[in-house]
């Protein structure tokens, strides 16, 4: 498969074959529910109607699905042949933030408990 | 304001004859080197063919230029802090002052960490992987430029702050509240800093090239499970690269935040968090050792394979066990911190999963084993380091397993017995591994071997040395001599000390004696010439080309039906009728020498607090790239005559 | 010593599965190297974000997000960012249907709104700042000065990225090189948003609860 045969591809065919109206639907649909799911999480975050504290968890699942209408209808990351590279790259990023995030988080509350209480250096207003 | 910041005369240190000694060395150094270039009018081929190349070779060829000529500067402090160690005990102060000791033990685990082993190990999977991938260049031939300038912009600034400044007094980790402003207001830190964030913007775009190089450019019938094993190690090595070096950047990002604006990440006042950065240093810091490491694995088991003739043993489990270490190495880091006072559940959680790594490691130890089992075993230097390296890093990994005990550490915790374990790994680790590959693929790179008898001098001069230097450090570590000691009082310790400096010093044999091959070799490379490309009978796809290959490696990509595609090909025999095609390679590009030009004018600039060049530097940068982006043409073509005739002037090379 | 192997062993047009099909086109390389450097930049967010979840309370006895965030503010942002990555996704059909007037149209647009973004961001640092809520009042402020400026200047990068590319297919029109680069540009900017979801969550709507 030589690299000068697909740039003439390229050149040649100026309109790639997922043309049409269906992608117009695609990115709108995805913008469509975007703004519903961000509409849903300001709502959720300011609202008495829900038990608070469950909020933090939903704003996470919102948050998540918002994500994941980006991967999907603006990225369109389950689409192509060569996609299940690209899968697993993801698969592999979401665990090193979880790895990171979370055990940053773990272990830095784990060592704050073992710190001296209140009036320890650390919580001191700031000295001029 | 001055207008050149925080920077004057008194930068340089007159005063200190050790410094001014060595500024004068290198400076003489440098100048013969380029006055040499200048008489033999090599400044346009030089240019050409080496610093605008985008040639992964080439490329290749320039990092492990980098990494041993680095070797030599870190290994001289080393030598330096023997040297104090062995003399400064009771009343005696040494010959090296503390604001200088503590240099020194910054820059050698700076200089050996980011601009000794990441250069040799990169270098090394620069060269090999499209070869042994069976394909003409990595990914983005371009991008590999700019990231070796970097990096050589990198060490150009360390290699100043000698000179002009002062280097980090941290330690080569740079833990604040040390590193803070206001406990360290020199220049040093941000030496350190500004280097090594150069450097990992070139690391990190190297990880970037590899991972897409690995998968998604190989030859035609290379799947995944037909890779040489050395490419499967590049993979998980370099995936561990892209996962973790922007934990790095932003850390130091964020330590360069509170030096240079006053912010209050790592502060002690104002709700700071000091513990926060060895948390987030160390989540790159462990994977970091894998990065090197998994690279100098897969040389041992090419190394094994093609030595013993037989194919490695337990191709699968290399593969299972290397990508598991891959994930594993990221579950580990807190076992460099058992001491900072986490509760028993956090440090056993970590010490458990230490434990664990060991065991992949582990089964590549048998699997080497028995590839070497039942085979003939041709005793080749690059099978000495690798027997070598295969006795002394089992015992290196043992006293690991012992610290992953979270209790054991609190004893041994930064003592000499933790430098002793880290040297006791990634020496016979790594560099052994780079010993290796350097004697392995040498006349690959250069169409002669190496000679064999300096080669067998220089092993046994490390070997020996190395157990020498670093078996006594056991012994201090578990009397209670803790590391970075300018001087000390206990008297015990002297003896075991001198013995250490002894050790140097045969390691210092070792290194002459590899000069010296180097040399014996260039003088005597008519007799070794490597006519067939293939002078160890080997089993990769890298043997099948000529020594050294052309510029475009295959001139037809190879077709490959099995596992070591070339030993499979040579069993079969076959011959076939070739069809030349012209091709496209990228052009050669300066984009990366002047990146790296102004990189190195930013990282000044921004060290010495001289704002406007810093700001030129920035805008350079931009301009330069501006211009790249621009150009005509991406790619020169290759006709297909030139192509047949090298095949026909190096028939030999002619293969798959 | 001639050595080839079998040509009839393995017929390129015939290998059935995609990792032994060759090298890929440069397109589909060009990609997934931007793909893998989205990740990495993600990963350095992480290190960012983690970085403030562990300060996030460390005020230094001065104010947290509860008295800082204006969520007005931040709602319009996110409107804004949100349509930009929509009007960069317009911009995208533009260019596989090799549309040059769509494709202006559609790059302004995305310029325009992601600018509107940063103005109104800029304003709430500079709001801040007057308020005596400095990045150099506590850690709380240092990371999240950090975190969302650095998103900010991620989003200053695209805005020149953007223009660069603008002049780019004046000059160069749609050649191959061009295009992956737009490829690259659209990749990035909706990665900004995919982050900005993770950011206004985070800092914002859950860090104005008591």
């Amino acid at each position: 498969m030589s690299e000068t045969q697909h740039d003439a591809a390229l050149h040649e065919a100026p309109v790639l074959a997922q043309e049409g109206p269906s992608s117009w639907l695609v990115y709108t649909t995805g913008l469509v529910l975007a703004v519903i799911l961000t509409a849903t999480s300001f709502w959720a975050a300011n609202t008495s109607l829900l038990w608070g504290p469950g909020i933090p968890l939903g704003l996470g699942v919102l948050a998540i699905a918002q994500m994941g209408v980006h991967l999907v209808f603006f990225l369109h990351i389950t689409s192509g042949p060569n996609n299940s590279n690209n899968a697993l790259a993801l698969a592999f990023g979401v665990l090193v933030v979880f790895l990171v995030v979370a055990g940053s988080l773990w272990i830095m509350a784990d060592l704050n408990h073992s710190m001296m209480p209140a009036a320890g250096p650390m919580n001191m207003p700031m000295h001029h | 304001m001055s207008l050149l910041g925080k920077l004057t005369w008194s930068a340089i240190p007159f005063d200190q004859p050790i410094i001014m000694g060595a500024t004068v060395f290198m400076g003489l150094l440098v100048v013969s080197v380029l006055g040499w270039i200048t008489l033999k009018r090599a400044w346009p081929y030089l240019w050409n063919e080496w610093l605008t190349s985008v040639d992964h070779k080439r490329i290749g060829v320039m990092y492990i230029i980098l990494g041993l000529l680095m070797l030599l500067r870190g290994f001289s402090d080393a030598i330096m802090m023997r040297a104090q160690q062995a003399v400064a005990a009771g009343g005696a102060l040494g010959y090296l002052p503390p604001e200088h000791f503590d240099q020194i033990f910054s820059a050698h685990g700076t200089i050996m960490i980011f601009f000794v082993a990441m250069p040799l190990v990169i270098g090394l999977m620069n060269y090999l992987l499209p070869l042994q991938l069976g394909v003409r260049d990595v990914a983005f031939p371009t991008l590999n430029s700019v990231s070796f300038w970097l990096t050589a912009s990198a060490v150009l600034l360390i290699n100043v702050s000698l000179v002009v400044g002062e280097f980090a007094k941290t330690g080569w980790m740079a833990y604040p509240p040390l590193s803070e402003l206001q406990f360290s207001p020199g220049v040093g830190v941000d030496y350190y800093l500004w280097s090594l964030q150069i450097s990992g913007i070139g690391t990190l775009m190297t990880g970037i090239n590899f991972v897409t190089t690995i998968l998604k450019l190989r030859a035609p019938g290379m799947s995944l499970m037909r890779m040489p094993i050395f490419c499967w190690t590049a993979l998980a090595s370099n995936l561990l690269i892209v996962a973790t070096f922007p934990v790095l950047t932003a850390t130091f990002a964020m330590l360069l935040l509170d030096r240079y604006l006053g912010l209050h990440f790592f502060s002690v006042d104002a709700g700071g968090n000091p513990m926060m950065y060895v948390n987030l240093f160390w989540v790159w810091g462990h994977p970091e050792v894998y990065i090197l490491v998994l690279p100098a694995f897969g040389i041992y088991s090419e190394v094994s394979a093609t030595f013993s003739g037989k194919p490695l043993f337990g191709y699968r489990s290399m593969v299972a066990a290397t990508m598991s270490i891959c994930v594993l190495s990221l579950l580990v880091w807190l076992h460099h911190f058992f001491t900072m006072g986490a509760s028993a559940n956090v440090n056993g959680f970590f010490g458990v999963m230490t434990m664990v790594i060991a065991v992949p490691t582990g089964v590549k130890i048998f699997n080497w084993l028995f590839t070497l089992y039942g085979g003939r075993v041709r005793f080749t230097v690059p099978i000495l380091w690798t027997l070598g390296f295969m006795v002394t890093f089992v015992l290196g990994g043992l006293t690991g397993v012992l610290m992953a005990v979270p209790p054991v550490d609190w004893q041994v915790h930064n003592s000499l017995f933790l430098i002793a374990h880290f040297h006791h790994v990634i020496i016979p680790g790594v560099v052994f591994a780079i010993f290796a590959a350097y004697n392995y693929w040498f006349p690959k790179a250069f169409g002669f071997t190496l000679d064999e008898r300096w080669g067998r001098a220089s092993f046994w001069c490390w070997f020996v040395g190395f157990h020498v230097a670093f078996m006594p450090l056991y012994a201090l570590g578990l009397m209670g001599m803790t590391r970075r000691m300018q001087h000390y009082d206990n008297l015990a310790w002297q003896p075991w000390l001198l013995v250490a400096a002894a050790g140097a010093a045969i390691i210092l044999a070792g290194v002459v004696c590899q000069a010296v091959q180097l040399i014996v070799s260039i003088r005597t490379r008519e007799q070794r010439r490597d006519l067939t490309g293939d002078p160890w009978n080997g089993r990769t796809l890298e043997w099948s080309t000529a020594s050294p290959p052309p510029a475009w490696n295959f001139a037809v990509l190879p077709q490959v039906a099995a596992k070591d595609a070339f030993w499979s090909a040579k069993q079969r025999a076959d011959v076939r009728e070739r069809e030349y095609r012209p091709i496209e390679m990228s052009k050669n590009s300066p984009i990366g020498f002047v990146t790296a030009f102004f990189a190195v004018v930013t990282g000044f600039a921004l060290i010495w607090h001289i704002w406007w060049m810093a700001v030129l530097g920035v805008l350079g940068a931009f301009a330069a790239t501006l211009v790249f982006a621009f150009r005509g043409k991406d790619e020169s073509e290759i006709s297909a005559g030139e192509l047949a005739g090298f095949d026909r002037a190096h028939p030999a090379g002619a293969a798959v | 010593m001639n050595i080839a192997v079998e040509l009839s062993a393995v017929r390129p047009e015939a290998a059935p599965r995609a990792g032994e099909a060759g090298p890929a086109s440069k397109r589909v390389v060009v990609g997934y190297g931007f793909w893998i450097f989205l990740l990495s930049d993600i990963v350095m967010f992480a290190a960012l974000f983690a970085a403030y979840a562990v300060l996030v309370r460390s005020t230094a006895g001065g104010p947290g997000g509860a008295q800082l965030f204006s969520q007005t503010s931040v709602a319009i942002e996110t409107v804004c960012l949100l349509a930009s990555s929509y009007t960069c996704g317009v911009m995208s059909l533009a260019v596989n249907s090799r549309r040059r007037a769509g494709f202006y149209v559609a790059a302004v647009l995305t310029f325009v709104l992601g600018a509107a973004f940063l103005a109104l961001e800029i304003r709430e640092f500079a709001d801040m700042i007057a308020r005596g809520a400095t990045p150099q009042s506590s850690a709380f402020l240092s990371a999240f000065f950090t975190l969302v400026g650095c998103h900010g200047l991620h989003v200053t990068v695209g805005l020149v990225w953007l223009l660069v590319m603008m002049a780019q297919v004046a000059v160069q029109q749609f050649r191959p090189s061009v295009l992956r680069r737009l490829f690259c540009f659209s990749l990035f900017w909706h990665a900004l948003d995919i982050i900005w979801v993770a950011l206004f969550t985070v800092v914002y709507l859950m860090g104005v609860r008591p």
